[in-house]
C-alpha cells in the first residue's frame, strides 16, 4: 500500500512520525524534569528514596524513546542525521554524555560498593534532568533559527564555527541565541511541571504531597515565560522558505505565521495543546483534591499536541526545516534531506509496528504503576529498589 | 581529492573502537544471561520450587547491574555514526539508517518495557505474565543484536543497493537481500551464541567460586547444570556458526582471510597455522608490510580446506592479492594498482557529473552553455546505470582514494593473533562445559577443584575471546568502512582533531570509571551471595 504513494506523500508521513516521536520524547522528559527537583522536593533520604524510585521505573521509557527518535531519523532523514550530528558536534555530545551518565545512575544509586557514593549519582541524575532538557530544546529551536553549516557538492557537511554547535546556545552577539535558549529553557520548565504531575499521581508521601503545590506555581511561571518569548519571536520572525518548482530557498518575514495561518489545523492543534498544557497548571491550584491524580494527562495531551504542532510548522508547507543562516541554499527541507522511495516504503510498512508497541508500553506501565510509590513500599524487602 | 587529516581519522577509528569495546564488555552478558535466567525461572514456574525463585532473582539483580552500563555504553554508537561518521551516514544512511531504525522499535522497547516487568512486577503481575516478560527481555535483547549486526554485515559484504550519482549516496533496492544476506545470518549467528557461551562460563564460574568456598552449594550446582547445559549447545553452534564465517570471509574479504591466517604467498594445500609467532621482514622488498613466522606448528592441507571444502584449493596470499592473480577457472583477480586506477577514475566520474550538472543549472539563460553541460551531465550520468562500468569501474570506488598498496592491508599480526586466541578460546569454554556438565552430574564436581578454578579463569578468558573476535572482524577489514567502496578516510566527519581527542578521553575517563563502579558492585553482590543479596 505504500509502494503506490508519491515520493513527496511518504516524506510528509515520515516527517509527521518523526514529530509524533519528538513529541512524545518531550512529554517523557518528565522523567529528567523530576531529577532536577529531588532535592528541592525530598528533605530526607526516604523522601528522595521515593521519588527517584517512582522515576526509575519510567526513565527507559524517555532514553529508548531518544534512541528511536535518532534511529527513525537517521533511516528517514539521513542528510540531517549526518549534517546535524556531525556538524553540532558538542551539542550532541553533551546530549549523549548526559544521557550515559544517566543510564547508570537509577541502579547503582543505592547499591553496596557503588564507588561515587549515592549523591554522585543523584548529581548524574541532575546534570542529565538540566542538559537532556535545555540541550534538546535549544536544538530544536535551531531548526527555526538555523545553523552555520554548508554542504558540498557530494552532501558532506562543513560547519562554519570551531565551535561546533556551541555557538547557537553560547553566542550572545547573536540574537537568535536567546531565541533558541528560550525554548531550550521553556523545556526544562515544563519538564519539571510534568514532572510535578507525575509525582501527584505516583506518589503517596504526605511531605513531598504538600510541596507539590507550591513548586508547580514556581515552574509554571518561568515555564509560561520563556515559552511565551520563543512564541512571540516565533511568530515574527523572517524563516526559510522553500519555492516548490525551484526548491529555491529564500527569506520570508513572518514565514512561521503564515504557515500557522496557511495550515489551520496545525494552528488549532498548537492552541488546544497550549490550552491544556495550561488547563493542567490551573487545575490542581484551583482544586488540588479532586485533580491530582488527573493532571498528568492535560500535561501529557497538551505537550504533545503543542510540540507535534511545533515540528510540523517547521517541516510543512515549504519549509525549510533544518536551515542553514550561512549558505541558505544548504537547508534541509524534507524533500532533499530524506531516504529513496525504497527505504521510505519499506520503513513505513515498519512503522505499522508503532501502534502495537504503543499498546503493550501502556499495559506494563499500568500494571507497574497501579498502586501510588509508598515509604512502606521502599522498606520492603521484596522490590526492586533504586 | 581532498586533503584528509589524518590525526583525525585515527582518532576518530580510535575513539569508535574504545566505545565499541566497552559496549560490548557489557553486551553479551545481557544477551546469554537473559536466556539463562529465563530457563530459571521457567523451572520456578514449573515446579513452585522456590529455591529456583531464588536463583533466578540472584542472576536477575547481577543482569541488572549489567545492563545498565550496557546501556550506557550502547547510546553513544548509535549517535557516533553521525557525529563522527557523518560522510559515512549520507553515503549509505539509505540503507543504513534502516537496521538501526527497525532496532529501536521493535526490539529496544520491548527490552526496556519487560525489563521494568521483570524488576518491579513480582508481585504486581501474575507469575505466568511474569514469566513471559523475561523470555520477553530475552527476545527483545537478540533482536536488538539481530539488526545491528544486519548493518555491521552489511558494511563487510554490501548487498541489495544500487548507487545514486544525483543524491552522491547509495540507495536500498532490495531490503530482503541485506537482511537475509548468508554474511548477515552467519555473523548474527556466530555473535549471539557466542554471547550465550560468554553468560554461561560466567555463571558457572561465580558458581565454582560458591562451590569452592563451599558456600551455597545447591545453589551453584543448580545454576552450573542449567547453564553448561545451555553453553554446551550454543558453543557447537557457535563453533559451527564460526566456520562458515571463515569461509565467507575467504570469499567476500580475500584479504582479511589471508591477513588472519599472516599467509602472504598463495599456495594450493595451504596449511593452517595452528600455533605461530610473526616477525617482521626487512627489507620489505614486496612492499606490503611483510612478516614471516618465527615459530609456527601447520595443519597441512587445513587451510584450503577450511576456506574451500577442498584440500587441494588454491588459497591466494597478500603478495597475490596485490598483485593480481588469475584464477583456476579463468576469472583475473585485478591487482590493487589497477584496482586504484580505476577507483580514480570512477570518482572523477562522480566529480565531472557533478561539475558538469552545476554548471548546467548555473547557465540558466545561456541554452547554448546549459545544453551542452546538460547533455556532459547526462552521459556521465548513464555510467551509473551500466552494469558493465558499473562492475569494472564503481566496483573499485574506494581504492580510487589511494595511492600505495600498503594503505589497504590491514594490520596482519592483530588480525592473526585475535584470530587464533579467538578459536584456541572457543575450544577451552567447550571443555569447560562437558567438563563441569559431567561432573556435575556425577556428584563429583565439588571434588575437582582444578576444573572449579579452570571454570573461574574461563571468566576473563571468555571476555579476551569475545574482544578479539571483535579485534578481527574490525580490524581485519581495514581500511574498509564499506568493503571497496569506502575507506575510513572518506567516511569521516570534517572536524578538529582536537575536538575527537577531547571527547575520546572524555569517553575513557567516563567509561573506566563506570566499569570500576560495576565491578564493584558485581563483586560485592556475589561475595554476598544469593541468600541475602539476591533479594
Amino acid at each position: 500500500m505504500f509502494e503506490t504513494l508519491s515520493l513527496l506523500a511518504l516524506q510528509q508521513y515520515w516527517w509527521i512520525i518523526v514529530s509524533i516521536l519528538a513529541a512524545i520524547l518531550v512529554f517523557l522528559m518528565f522523567v529528567q524534569g523530576g531529577q532536577t527537583m529531588i532535592y528541592c522536593l525530598g528533605k530526607t533520604d526516604m523522601e528522595r528514596t521515593i521519588l527517584v524510585n517512582a522515576l526509575g521505573r519510567k526513565w527507559e521509557f524517555t532514553f529508548t524513546t531518544l534512541v528511536t527518535f535518532g534511529g527513525a531519523f537517521f533511516a528517514s532523514f539521513p542528510l540531517f542525521y549526518a549534517t546535524s550530528f556531525g556538524g553540532a558536534y558538542w551539542v550532541w555530545m553533551l546530549i549523549l554524555f548526559a544521557f550515559i551518565i544517566q543510564a547508570v545512575a537509577y541502579e547503582y544509586r543505592s547499591r553496596a560498593g557503588n564507588f561515587l557514593g549515592k549523591k554522585t549519582y543523584e548529581g548524574f541524575l541532575f546534570v542529565n534532568g538540566l542538559l537532556g532538557t535545555v540541550l534538546v530544546g535549544t536544538a530544536v529551536a535551531t531548526f527555526f533559527t538555523g545553523s552555520p553549516f554548508r554542504l558540498n557538492m557530494m552532501n558532506q557537511v562543513e560547519w562554519e564555527t570551531p565551535y561546533r554547535g556551541l555557538e547557537l546556545a553560547f553566542n550572545f552577539a547573536r540574537y537568535e541565541t536567546f531565541v533558541n535558549l528560550s525554548l531550550g529553557l521553556a523545556v526544562f520548565f515544563l519538564a519539571r511541571v510534568l514532572a510535578i504531575q507525575y509525582f501527584m499521581k505516583s506518589v503517596d508521601e504526605k511531605n513531598i504531597n504538600a510541596r507539590l503545590k507550591k513548586k508547580l506555581i514556581m515552574n509554571a511561571a518561568p515555564f509560561l515565560v520563556f515559552f511565551l518569548f520563543f512564541v512571540a519571536n516565533l511568530l515574527l520572525m523572517r524563516g526559510y522558505a522553500v519555492d516548490p518548482e525551484s526548491k529555491m530557498v529564500t527569506m520570508e518575514a513572518y514565514k512561521y505565521l503564515h504557515n500557522f495561518l496557511e495550515m489551520p489545523v496545525v494552528l488549532v492543534i498548537f492552541i488546544l495543546g497550549v490550552l491544556i498544557v495550561l488547563l493542567g497548571i490551573i487545575r490542581p491550584l484551583m482544586d488540588y483534591k479532586k485533580c491530582h491524580n488527573k493532571v498528568l494527562w492535560h500535561g501529557g495531551i497538551g505537550t504533545f499536541l503543542t510540540i507535534f504542532a511545533l515540528f510540523l510548522v517547521a517541516g510543512f508547507n515549504n519549509t525549510a526545516f533544518y536551515p542553514s543562516y550561512t549558505d541558505i541554499q544548504s537547508s534541509l527541507t524534507i524533500e532533499n534531506a530524506s531516504s529513496s522511495h525504497y527505504t521510505l516504503t519499506a520503513m513505513s510498512y515498519v512503522s505499522l509496528m508503532v501502534p502495537f508497541v504503543v499498546a503493550y508500553i501502556w499495559y506494563a506501565w499500568k500494571a507497574i504503576s497501579n498502586k501510588k510509590i509508598t515509604a512502606e513500599e521502599m522498606e520492603d524487602e521484596d522490590t526492586h529498589i533504586y | 581529492m581532498e586533503n584528509v587529516d589524518l590525526t583525525l581519522v585515527d582518532w576518530s577509528r580510535l575513539q569508535f573502537a574504545v566505545t565499541a569495546m566497552f559496549h560490548w564488555i557489557f553486551v553479551p552478558l545481557t544477551l546469554g544471561l537473559a536466556f539463562i535466567i529465563a530457563i530459571m525461572e521457567s523451572i520456578y514456574v514449573k515446579t513452585g520450587n522456590p529455591e529456583w525463585k531464588k536463583i533466578t532473582k540472584f542472576w536477575m539483580t547481577l543482569f541488572g547491574i549489567n545492563f545498565a552500563i550496557g546501556v550506557a555504553t550502547g547510546i553513544i554508537l548509535e549517535f557516533e555514526f553521525g557525529t563522527n561518521w557523518s560522510n559515512y551516514s549520507w553515503f549509505v544512511g539509505d540503507i543504513f539508517g534502516a537496521p538501526l531504525a527497525i532496532e529501536g522499535i521493535m526490539a529496544f522497547f520491548m527490552e526496556s518495557t519487560f525489563i521494568a516487568i521483570m524488576f518491579f512486577g513480582w508481585n504486581k503481575v501474575s507469575k505466568k505474565f511474569h514469566l513471559l516478560s523475561t523470555w520477553l527481555v530475552a527476545f527483545g535483547a537478540s533482536l536488538s543484536a539481530l539488526w545491528i549486526l544486519v548493518a555491521n554485515a552489511w558494511m563487510q559484504n554490501p548487498v541489495g543497493m544500487r548507487f545514486n550519482p544525483e543524491t552522491a549516496r547509495n540507495e536500498m533496492m532490495n531490503f530482503w537481500d541485506i537482511l537475509f544476506s548468508p554474511v548477515a545470518i552467519n555473523k548474527f549467528l556466530h555473535t549471539i551464541t557466542s554471547g550465550y557461551v560468554l553468560a554461561a562460563i560466567f555463571v558457572i564460574g561465580v558458581s565454582a567460586w560458591y562451590l569452592l568456598k563451599k558456600r551455597h552449594t545447591v545453589f551453584a550446582k543448580r545454576s552450573i547444570v542449567v547453564a553448561a547445559v545451555f553453553g554446551l549447545i550454543m558453543s557447537l553452534m557457535n563453533i559451527h556458526a564460526g566456520d562458515e564465517s571463515a569461509r565467507q570471509v575467504a570469499d567476500k574479504q580475500p584479504m582479511k582471510f589471508a591477513a588472519m591466517e599472516g599467509m602472504y604467498e598463495g599456495q594450493t594445500n595451504a596449511p593452517l597455522v595452528a600455533i605461530g609467532f610473526m616477525e617482521k621482514v626487512e627489507p620489505d622488498v614486496a612492499n606490503v608490510n611483510e612478516r614471516k613466522f618465527a615459530f609456527s606448528l601447520e595443519i597441512p592441507d587445513m587451510l584450503s580446506y577450511l576456506a574451500f571444502l577442498e584440500a587441494g584449493a588454491y588459497v591466494p596470499g597478500i603478495k597475490d592479492l596485490v598483485n593480481g592473480y588469475t584464477k583456476k577457472n579463468g576469472d583475473v583477480i585485478l591487482s590493487y594498482p589497477e584496482r586504484m586506477e580505476r577507483g580514480r577514475i570512477a570518482i572523477n566520474t562522480l566529480y565531472s557529473y557533478k561539475e558538469a550538472k552545476k554548471i548546467a543549472e548555473e547557465s540558466r539563460g545561456n541554452e547554448m552553455v546549459r545544453l551542452a553541460f546538460q547533455e556532459k551531465a547526462d552521459s556521465l550520468g548513464a555510467l551509473f546505470s551500466n552494469q558493465v562500468w558499473l562492475d569494472n569501474y564503481f566496483a573499485y570506488f574506494g581504492y580510487g582514494y589511494y595511492d600505495d598498496p600498503r594503505d589497504l592491508i590491514p594490520s596482519v599480526p592483530i588480525s592473526f593473533y585475535s584470530f587464533h586466541v579467538m578459536v584456541i578460546l572457543s575450544g577451552y569454554f567447550l571443555l569447560i562445559f562437558i567438563l563441569s556438565l559431567i561432573n556435575v552430574l556425577n556428584g563429583k564436581l565439588e571434588r575437582r577443584k582444578w576444573i572449579l578454578w579452570a571454570a573461574i579463569l574461563g571468566i576473563p578468558l571468555v571476555y579476551i575471546a569475545q574482544q578479539a573476535g571483535w579485534l578481527l572482524a574490525e580490524m581485519g577489514r581495514q581500511p574498509w568502512v564499506i568493503q571497496d567502496l569506502m575507506p575510513t578516510i572518506a567516511a569521516v566527519t570534517k572536524n578538529s582533531a582536537s575536538n575527537v581527542q577531547i571527547t575520546f578521553w572524555m569517553f575513557v575517563v567516563t567509561f573506566t570509571v563506570l566499569l570500576i563502579a560495576e565491578l564493584k558492585i558485581m563483586f560485592k553482590v556475589i561475595k554476598k551471595g544469593p541468600k541475602e543479596g539476591g533479594q
